[in-house]
């Protein structure tokens, strides 16, 4: 395992460091164009804040009301069956539907199970490997006036449920 | 879609705290949430800022014409119907380097405008083709090299190790996309 403690460790300095050595080459103003990039990613985090709370809100109540408990009590038998940690099961239901809300939801469970558990891992890893699918077809298919989809929502989903699983099964596997 | 669950969770947490007797854990936690989404949000700005800036300057150099280049063999094999429309095989290769590098905002955009090439050449106008299907298909399976976001989450919450995830999400998302990719060449013959 040391060896891909040792490869995820480095991946973000090597990558870093070749960015910005391309940067220097192409004798680009690199902080300033670090500080624009910044900036922006304001923007991302303001825009954020409201689903968060609203997010936390609906979701934490879930569970301080004992419902989540309820919930993952009868359908554990089903994911046990699967092999699905129950605890994942309100994200692979949110995520195809709403990206930052999925992400609220994945917060959530990091900071209930612990963001280095692999429950945690596991949410990290599906959030880091499927897309809001709803979403992405939805403006993709009407801004050019298309209304017939055919195969594509099947396989989008198809692809999200073998994401889900894979993350579950590789965490489990890693850790 | 949203505006259906979020009261639905509400109202059922509400009425089944009453009924169990946990309503005065529902109070208590109402102000843990709204404090928790502050503290969150704070530490995003330090995590998310870091790599919108890091990433801008993958943006203005040539490294983002180099992996447009390494991606041809793929486009090629992805979408062959397109492979005379020199547009939209520009457009489709920006957007997938977008989305590798974690640019979503900068994927969409350039994502809608190779839909709108491809919708050009489109015989049935109000049917997808079946590049513009695995073109969708490809955006929606997220292939990323680093889960920007994901990690500066993790950080954010005190993760000794923020991006042991990477390996465990290449498997993921590469799994995902040869089943989304399969399962399309199969269903484009029929459906």
């Amino acid at each position: 395992m040391n060896v891909v403690n040792f490869l995820s460790a480095s991946a973000i300095p090597i990558i870093i460091l070749i960015i910005i050595t391309y940067g220097i080459k192409e004798k680009q103003k690199v902080f300033d164009i670090f500080l624009e990039g910044a900036k922006d990613g304001l923007k991302i985090v303001i825009s954020l804040f409201p689903t968060l709370l609203g997010i936390f809100l609906a979701i934490g109540m879930l569970r301080t009301s004992g419902v989540l408990d309820f919930v993952i009590k009868i359908i554990s038998p089903v994911t046990n069956f699967l092999k699905i940690p129950s605890e994942i099961l309100p994200l692979a239901f949110l995520r195809p539907i709403s990206g930052s809300s999925s992400m609220g939801v994945a917060i959530d469970i990091m900071q209930k199970y612990g963001v280095d558990s692999v429950i945690g891992k596991t949410a990290s890893t599906i959030m880091g490997s499927t897309e809001t699918t709803f979403y992405t077809i939805a403006i993709y298919t009407a801004a050019v006036k298309i209304k017939k989809i055919r195969f594509v929502l099947v396989a989008a989903l198809l692809a999200d449920l073998a994401g889900i699983i894979a993350s579950v099964i590789i965490c489990q596997i890693l850790s | 879609m949203l505006n259906i669950i979020w009261p639905a969770f509400i109202v059922i947490s509400i009425i089944y705290a009453f009924l169990s007797g946990n309503i005065e854990n529902v109070s208590n936690g109402l102000f843990d949430s709204a404090k928790s989404a502050v503290e969150l949000t704070i530490t995003f700005f330090g995590t998310i800022c870091l790599w919108n800036g890091i990433i801008e300057i993958v943006k203005r150099t040539t490294l983002i014409d180099t992996l447009s280049k390494a991606l041809k063999p793929v486009i090629r094999f992805l979408f062959p119907e397109i492979k005379n429309n020199k547009k939209a095989n520009e457009e489709i290769s920006m957007n997938m380097v977008s989305n590798l590098l974690g640019l979503g905002n900068a994927a969409t955009p350039i994502g809608l405008k190779a839909m709108e090439t491809m919708q050009k050449e489109n015989p049935k106008k109000d049917t997808l083709t079946n590049s513009m299907a695995m073109f969708i298909l490809i955006n929606t399976a997220s292939i990323q090299l680093i889960p920007t976001n994901v990690i500066a989450i993790r950080s954010s919450l005190g993760s000794k190790e923020p991006s042991s995830i990477i390996l465990g999400v290449w498997v993921a998302t590469i799994t995902a996309a040869v089943v989304g990719i399969t399962a399309a060449k199969i269903l484009m013959k029929r459906f």
